[in-house]
């Protein structure tokens, strides 16, 4: 399996989303921004950062990327596109996720291991987890309140899209303590928190059982990996 | 400008640096974007539609905020400017 990670001017992450995919088991193949070109990749990370210095909005320039012309065909195909952070913000910038992220409540940049409960273990990048998994993984962000209408709310409530949850304390003011969500199909997923930086021993979060061993963001780039091999 | 019913973590911190400075009597600050716009020639109907579509699909994203106001100013060089 090949899984395509989206470089922009001002991403940051791109390297580590790429050698989580590489310690998954699939290529991780490079994109740019700047072309047309999907290479024939079979998923899609658009990985964090500060893409444009954040100017406009978050992810709003980057948004109208060329590259993302090609994301947004792929993605309403049902390839599985999964946005981290900054690319969360572009995924909501591009409307393949509704809502919005605004400005942490408390005003501050926040980086801490977050907990968080996996509410939604069908989607293409969290079917690896059991049914409602407590897991801790990196946030890093300043914008990561995540807000949408009372309707959207509802929706995403109702249809069990809310993909990833807060657990212990909610870090920005997002509403519900929605760390995560999915698109109506699951293939589309955005959340704030950083998978691709607890995929290795020695470099995660700390643990009951070790310092930095925990490698609970690996089961999102495991989980595409298994979905891609159960339609080949 | 940001949605008025959405916490805005800026004009709250703009808000509590003038109360520490003695400016009490402002009981709430919110803080917004403005754009400015420079055409050659003219701005006609067209060119104000133009903006106003600009405005809503790409310089504000109407999940958070609203355009608040879009002005035609007479400078040194005429400017089409637009508020979100």
């Amino acid at each position: 399996m090949r899984i395509g990670v989206v470089t922009f001017p001002g991403s940051l992450d791109d390297r580590d989303a790429q050698r989580a995919v590489r310690l998954a088991g699939a290529e991780a193949v490079a994109l740019w921004h700047g072309t047309h070109d999907l290479e024939g990749v079979d998923a899609i990370v658009l990985p964090g950062g500060f893409s444009y210095g954040d100017y406009l909005r978050c992810g709003a320039i980057a948004s109208h990327s060329p590259i993302m012309a090609e994301v947004i065909q792929a993605a309403e195909r049902g390839v599985p596109v999964l946005g981290i952070c900054n690319g969360f913000q572009m995924l909501t910038e591009a409307h393949l996720l509704p809502g919005g992220l605004i400005r942490n409540d408390h005003g501050n940049f926040i980086c801490r291991d977050q907990g968080l409960r996996v509410e939604n273990n069908s989607t293409a990048w969290t079917n690896g987890f059991a049914a409602n998994a407590e897991i801790t993984i990196p946030l890093k962000n300043g914008e990561g309140g995540f807000i949408a209408s009372a309707e959207t709310i509802a929706e995403l409530e109702g249809e069990g899209r809310v993909v990833v949850r807060y657990l212990g304390m909610n870090p920005n003011g997002s509403i519900n303590d929605i760390a995560g969500i999915s698109n109506a199909r699951g293939n589309v997923v955005g959340l704030m928190p950083h998978p691709e930086h607890a995929v290795e021993e020695g470099f995660g979060p700390d643990t009951a059982s070790a310092m930095r061993s925990g490698t609970d963001g690996l089961t999102f780039f495991t989980s595409a990996l298994t979905g891609f091999l159960a339609t080949v | 400008m940001p949605k008025a019913e959405l916490l805005d973590p800026q004009g709250k911190a703009v808000g509590g640096a003038l109360a520490r400075l003695g400016q009490s009597q402002f009981t709430n600050v919110r803080l917004g974007k403005r754009f400015e716009l420079t055409v050659d020639g003219p701005i006609d109907a067209a060119v104000l539609a133009e903006v106003a579509k600009l405005a809503d699909e790409i310089l504000s994203n109407s999940v958070i905020e609203d355009v608040v106001g879009i002005h035609v100013v007479a400078e040194a060089d005429d400017a089409s400017q637009a508020s979100a």
